[in-house]
């Protein structure tokens, strides 16, 4: 998974909900310990500062903790992670119909689309 | 969107903390002071009155038009020029001797002796300065592919900046005065020397580039000071800017000084 950024939106911001994919995907797993900031910031090319002010974020949603000696770990809380998860689906699927929407197609349409669609592809 | 007082602050809760912050040598003055700052050339004025204050642990973008006064800000805080009127301290003390032990400054125009190999002028800097690293400079050499036997003379434009930057980097200093560090280097190596900035200052040096690259270096930098007809246009974080203004820095700076 690379990271990317876009111009608009504040770097640590992006950092944040990057970080946050990686959790959700399992490219970093529950409980697991995060490389360091340092690390952090030179896989991401971006200032150590940044990746230190959107994991410091991270904490303040509880989805990282850090433990004074031993470094900064994800949660080990799962249903905190599903909830997120189910609220990304939840945006991205309202974004999608919403899309549909605007190239003519009710909810009822969309629904029966993807169905279509789904089936052919197995 | 002049800021009255020019300061870049670091803020406590962001800044990282390592086992070096707890390094005795640490203060918390500000590394780059300028009050009042004035340089006049025999018939024009390059800085008018520069008030700006840089912390420690920054990372920061000196942008600005050309003949803005950008490099005659850079030569005044490496004692290569002196104030007309004002005052520019580093730590705390005006340049000079002193200074130049924390300061390493990378200049626009290259200084080294043509006829001269890598590994000379590798020396060179050792014999020179005593916070020079010299295992850090053959590392970085090696990475770009330099051949420390190579003369000056026979190498490329690009990879004499390279290798003055290597230089330059390779010293452990508290504040890096970087002068159009990357203009002439290829975009790949680019990215490879601001990785090598970005993992190797210690966290409580600062390090000042200036430059006309702004989408390249933006990710990397903590905050950014517009200079403009020698005066501050505006010091600000750049996530600062992303969040008010919605834009990158790039676009910012090509609005605010459009030809």
């Amino acid at each position: 998974m690379s990271w990317n950024f876009n111009d608009d939106r504040p770097i640590y911001v992006q950092l944040m909900e990057q970080i946050q994919l990686r959790i959700l995907s399992g490219v970093y797993k529950i409980g697991d310990k995060l490389p360091s900031v340092r690390d952090m910031a030179s896989d991401a090319s971006v200032n150590p500062n940044t990746m230190q002010k959107a994991l410091t974020e991270l904490e303040r949603t509880g989805l990282v903790f850090s433990q004074r000696t031993s470094g900064r770990f994800i949660t080990e809380d799962s249903n905190m992670i599903n909830d997120i998860r189910n609220n990304l689906a939840k945006e991205q699927i309202e974004k999608f119909l919403c899309s549909m929407q605007k190239i003519g197609y009710t909810k009822q349409e969309t629904i029966k689309l993807i169905e279509n669609i789904s089936k052919e592809m197995e | 969107m002049n800021n009255d007082e020019n300061k870049i602050l670091s803020d406590s809760t962001e800044t990282i903390t390592t086992s070096s912050s707890t390094n005795s040598r640490m203060d918390n003055n500000p590394i780059l002071e300028c009050k009042n700052l004035f340089k006049t050339y025999a018939n024009s004025e390059a800085l008018k009155g520069i008030d700006l204050t840089i912390n420690r642990g920054r990372i920061v973008g000196l942008l600005g038009p050309n003949g803005s006064g950008k490099s005659t800000l850079i030569k005044l805080a490496n004692g290569l020029l002196t104030p007309t009127s004002g005052e520019i301290l580093i730590a705390g003390n005006k340049p000079g001797i002193e200074t130049k032990k924390i300061v390493s400054y990378l200049p626009e125009r290259t200084y080294l002796n043509d006829w001269m190999k890598v590994s000379d002028m590798i020396n060179f800097f050792k014999d020179f300065y005593d916070n020079f690293n010299p295992d850090k400079a053959y590392e970085m050499l090696q990475k770009l592919n330099i051949n420390p036997n190579d003369k000056l003379k026979t190498m490329s434009k690009g990879t004499k900046e390279k290798v003055q930057l290597i230089l330059v980097m390779s010293r452990e200093a508290d504040l890096y005065l970087l002068d159009e560090p990357i203009a002439g280097v290829d975009p790949a190596a680019r990215d490879y020397i601001l990785n090598t900035i970005i993992t190797n200052y210690n966290e409580n040096a600062t390090i000042i580039i200036s430059t006309h690259l702004i989408s390249d270096i933006e990710r990397v930098l903590d905050d950014v000071v517009f200079i403009s007809y020698g005066k501050i246009f505006l010091t600000k974080s750049v996530d600062e800017i992303r969040e008010t203004e919605g834009k990158s820095v790039d676009t910012l700076f090509r609005e605010v000084f459009r030809c």
